[in-house]
């Protein structure tokens, strides 16, 4: 009868431990804190929101891996052979000036901003894995030698950038897509993301 | 708004209410200079090219108030009859247009490039001369580009020659 009566309550305290361990050992992963003290998860969501946007059509685009800039959410190559030239903004008498201007015309859809220019060779994101593309970001060696602090700044100011919000319109009057995160939740997760020491998880 | 620049040496000023227009229309209906033609009307044909501060520009695609100031120069500036530019001149001596509507742009580009690149390589014209001709006369331009490069050439170093023995 005692024994009987120990089972009875021995179970039901294993069982209930095993639920409260279970249950903070989720809450621990959840968390999402390491033993350094950062917060994994929302650095993780920082980069995950940031990277939506350098993945879009209106980063890659004027990021090639080759010499020709490309076109459109196909990301089709430049019409009429239009290529970097010597410093990035085309030939010497075809530029990308000579259609681009420094904003959008909307009467032929021709996309402008100012410093309008291919980003230079070093800086090749198209076709490389989100991960990869984070990493050649934060290298100076592929960066333009920006510290961290100084692709924050490029990366949230600088006025090309910022065009992917005001993308314009199509020749067919159309609006250009819009990277697939707003312009605030963006400069959120690049500022929180780099602060917290800019963590590239694995693909 | 009022907007004011230079068009082929001479100062202009125009009454325009939407400063966006592009200055193509500008000069081809308010300044009566035909010659710049309409093509695409999106920057991807070239027959629209003049010349905006010495910089070849699709005239199409950039608005007027953007020439506020500016020294524009389009095809009936480049030359006339009695005196043709280099590029105009080659244009006659090789035959080039066929229905002619695209050649002014063309020869605006050639002679944008010809100001940066004196002698031309068939890379730099594929480079820089990206219009586009119906007729497909691109085998007469190229010809034409080169001849352009010779007559700009001797002009230059008759001048030069005059210069020195003056």
């Amino acid at each position: 009868m005692m024994k009987k009566s120990l089972v009875q309550y021995i179970i039901p305290v294993f069982l209930i431990t095993g639920i409260v361990f279970a249950a903070n050992y989720s809450n621990d992963k959840d968390s999402g804190y390491n033993s350094s003290g950062t917060n994994e998860t929302v650095a993780h969501e920082n980069y995950n929101t940031m990277m939506d946007v350098l993945m879009s059509p209106r980063c890659i685009n004027c990021h090639p891996n080759d010499h020709t800039p490309k076109q459109g959410d196909d990301g089709h190559p430049h019409y009429f052979g239009m290529s970097r030239g010597k410093d990035n903004v085309g030939y010497e008498a075809t530029k990308c000036a000579t259609c681009h201007q420094t904003e959008n015309n909307d009467y032929s859809g021709v996309p402008g901003a100012p410093e309008w220019s291919l980003a230079p060779t070093q800086m090749l994101w198209e076709g490389l894995t989100r991960k990869e593309i984070a990493e050649s970001m934060m290298d100076p060696e592929r960066n333009g030698g920006r510290t961290p602090e100084e692709t924050m700044h490029h990366l949230t100011e600088h006025e090309l950038v910022l065009w992917a919000w005001n993308p314009g319109v199509r020749a067919d009057g159309t609006p250009r897509e819009k990277p697939p995160v707003s312009l605030e939740e963006y400069k959120k997760a690049v500022k929180e993301w780099i602060e917290n020491g800019a963590i590239i998880p694995e693909d | 708004m009022n907007i004011s620049f230079h068009i082929n040496g001479k100062p202009q000023s125009v009454e325009i209410a939407d400063e966006n227009t592009p200055l193509l229309w500008v000069v081809r209906d308010i300044l009566d200079l035909k010659g710049t033609k309409f093509g695409c009307g999106k920057a991807a044909c070239g027959a629209c090219t003049l010349h905006v501060d010495g910089e070849a520009i699709r005239s199409c695609s950039y608005a007027v108030k953007f020439a506020e100031g500016k020294q524009i120069t389009t095809i009936e500036g480049l030359g006339n009859e009695q005196n043709p530019h280099p590029v105009q001149q080659a244009w006659i001596e090789e035959i080039v247009p066929q229905c002619g509507y695209c050649q002014p742009g063309f020869m605006m580009a050639t002679a944008a490039m010809l100001d940066k690149i004196p002698n031309p390589t068939d890379e730099d014209i594929d480079n820089n001369i990206i219009n586009v001709c119906r007729c497909a006369t691109y085998y007469r331009m190229r010809k034409a580009i080169h001849r352009a490069a010779e007559i700009s050439a001797k002009s230059k170093s008759s001048i030069e020659t005059q210069t020195t023995s003056s």
